[in-house]
């Protein structure tokens, strides 16, 4: 097949992505900043929504958030992926089965199924108060914490992946190699292991940062009234102050910061294609 | 934590009835070799013939089903590989990607905390035995397929280990760039005086380098000897044709005397070779080399024959002569001018008596 006509094929992805997503973003962005009569010339308008607090704070308390969540994802999906990618028959599939089926599911599902363990009456609180290890419920929902277990939950597949991927391009004679010239376990995984897998570690945490930034559903059900994620500040602008201005503003920022993060992401992978790997 | 030593010893290799099976399939099957000091000593045979697990087992990332192995005395049957105290050189050679040449060589250095000073010397000493001194800072995407075999056999011989394991490490270079890279590590193996056990499928290579050879098949070794010995007296059939081109006429022994046995093939032929094992009413093949064979001798076993087939091959040109209903004997002559007869002429082969072997197996 020639090449025009192979590009022919994406043609309806194309269309599709056109229609019910660039046309209707820039549509919403024109119509709230630039021709609504109210909202005055553009740049104070930016200028006024970054600046006031609440966004402040959101911008805070979701980068904060992101962080938490990416360091947790990590440190619980780099051993997953290691014995993932060291391990082939059952183990592997039942493994790659408990972390890839949740993957399939509603995340809203998944959202509620969380906060039916960690409510006031939840199955964990109902446990410890049941074995008498505390006397009152402890507040495990509607807060950081709580948030922070539904986000690394939902996004610890990506990682787990990511990192499953680099680490199944480790030349394992590469780590033979290191043990046979006498290194011994840490030094063998410190030099060598690590730094190989590290693009999938630095892949891995932009992709779930990225995701992060721009998650909704958890922080609202499973967050407490101050933690507030820009996605969710989106969401009251447009749904319950009406102030469609700031949620447009606020979503290019978001959509910036997503595009500037993607395009580390994408040359980080390109980079390690030209380095042969 | 202890580090591994740095080596002292001299390199003698025991391997005493090692046996490896993956499930009820028996890998490497009784294998048992003394590898002296100094010895250049290959493990020569066909894909699947155990020779490669017989070195992983050896560098100790495999380990024996039974067996020991043994390093100028000491038992290393159970000692992790990181403490053997060998060198390796891997058949993709294994270099660190993310570490530039010098940071590869210095590497089994710095797992033995040697001196930043001394590792500086020593890399510097290791990569000028290879002439990759100028490189020290490249990486190894940036090298030829050569250089990176250079800076493997550099990493292998910088901390001077008494032992050097090699899996077929010359595989992925082109015919020309291997039979230099063969000169170079038989005079470094030399002035360095290691012992190096090789791993390879290429018989010619393994002639080239080895003081002994050991020919495996189906995780045995068939038979083990200098180059010359058992390319002129192989043991069996398979080590006879595995080094070259071989001739193997198949008969029955009809008499011996003191020094020379008489075969009778089934089409009638009547030959004669040294007795060796050979008794009386024994099948047997005689096995005879095809640049032995002439066609212009008149003494030793005489045949006439036709010849089928010629084959320009550069420096030898190869005919197939029809001695016999179903016996074919190649013969290669060397390209000295004279023009070989053709496909459809008669001619007379012959061999001296001693050059023949009788395989009995």
């Amino acid at each position: 097949m020639t090449r025009p006509q192979t590009t022919l094929l994406l043609l309806p992805a194309l269309l599709m992505l056109v229609l019910v997503f660039a046309a209707p973003l820039g549509w919403f962005f024109v119509q709230t900043l630039l021709r609504d009569p109210d909202a005055g010339p553009l740049w104070p308008q930016i200028v006024s929504v970054v600046t006031s607090r609440a966004v402040l704070q959101a911008i805070v308390t979701t980068n904060w958030i992101s962080l938490l969540v990416t360091a947790t994802v990590l440190v619980l999906g780099y051993p997953v992926a290691y014995y993932l990618a060291n391990r082939s028959g059952v183990r592997f599939t039942l493994v790659i089965f408990c972390i890839v089926v949740p993957y399939f599911t509603s995340i809203i599902v998944r959202t509620y199924s969380w906060m039916v363990l960690l409510g006031t009456d939840g199955l964990i609180n109902d446990a410890l108060v049941w074995m008498g290890i505390i006397q009152t419920p402890l507040k495990l929902l509607y807060n950081q914490f709580a948030i922070v277990i539904g986000m690394t939950y939902v996004l610890l597949p990506y990682m787990v992946l990511t990192l499953y991927a680099a680490m199944k391009s480790i030349d394992t004679n590469l780590l033979r190699a290191a043990r046979g010239m006498g290194a011994s376990g840490p030094m063998t995984f410190f030099r060598i292991y690590l730094p190989l897998s590290l693009h999938g570690v630095i892949s891995g945490a932009l992709i779930v940062f990225i995701l992060s930034i721009g998650f909704f559903i958890t922080p609202a059900l499973m967050g407490g009234p101050s933690d507030v994620m820009i996605a969710m500040l989106i969401e009251r602008s447009v749904e319950i102050t009406l102030d469609w201005s700031s949620a447009a503003v606020m979503s290019l920022l978001l959509l910036a910061v997503t595009l500037v993060l993607y395009a580390i992401y994408y040359r980080l992978t390109d980079i390690r294609r030209l380095m042969g790997a | 934590m202890t580090q591994p030593p740095l080596p002292t010893g001299k390199g003698a290799l025991e391997l005493q009835d090692l046996v490896k099976n993956y499930g009820a399939e028996p890998v490497v099957n009784h294998v048992s070799a003394s590898i002296r000091p100094g010895e250049f000593f290959s493990l020569l045979g066909p894909s699947g013939s155990g020779k490669t697990t017989t070195l992983m087992m050896i560098a100790g990332f495999v380990s024996p089903d039974s067996g020991a192995i043994r390093m100028d005395g000491a038992d290393l049957t159970r000692v992790p590989a990181e403490r053997r105290g060998l060198g390796m050189v891997f058949q993709n050679y294994a270099i660190f990607p993310h570490l530039n040449v010098f940071e590869n060589v210095a590497f089994p250095l710095r797992a033995r905390r040697v001196a930043e000073t001394e590792i500086r010397a020593r890399v510097k000493d290791a990569l000028g035995l290879v002439q990759l001194d100028r490189y020290a800072t490249r990486y190894a995407r940036q090298l030829s397929g050569g250089q990176q075999q250079r800076v493997a056999i550099a990493r292998a011989i910088v901390y001077h280990p008494p032992v050097v394991l090699m899996d077929e490490p010359l595989g992925a270079l082109d015919k020309n760039l291997r039979y230099d890279m063969q000169m170079e590590l038989k005079d470094i193996q030399q002035r360095l005086g290691m012992t190096v056990v090789y791993v390879t499928h290429d018989q010619e290579e393994a002639m080239n380098l080895s003081d002994r050879i050991a020919i495996m098949n189906h995780g045995r070794i068939e038979q083990a000897g200098e180059p010359g010995t058992i390319y002129e007296t192989p043991a069996n059939a398979f080590v006879a044709r595995f080094l070259g081109e071989a001739n193997l006429i198949p008969g029955t022994i009809e008499t011996t005397q003191s020094d020379e046995a008489l075969l009778v093939t089934p089409a009638g032929l009547r030959l004669r070779a040294p007795t060796g094992d050979a008794r009386p009413g024994q099948p047997a093949s005689l096995f005879i080399r095809p640049e032995k064979l002439s066609l212009t001798a008149t003494t030793g076993n005489v045949l006439a024959g036709t010849v089928r087939r010629r084959s320009f091959l550069g420096n030898i040109i190869r005919l197939s002569v029809e001695v016999a209903a179903d016996t074919n004997l190649t013969v290669d002559l060397a390209n000295t001018g004279v023009e070989p007869p053709a496909p459809g002429a008669t001619t007379t082969v012959a061999w001296p008596v001693g050059d023949g072997v009788y395989l009995t197996q």
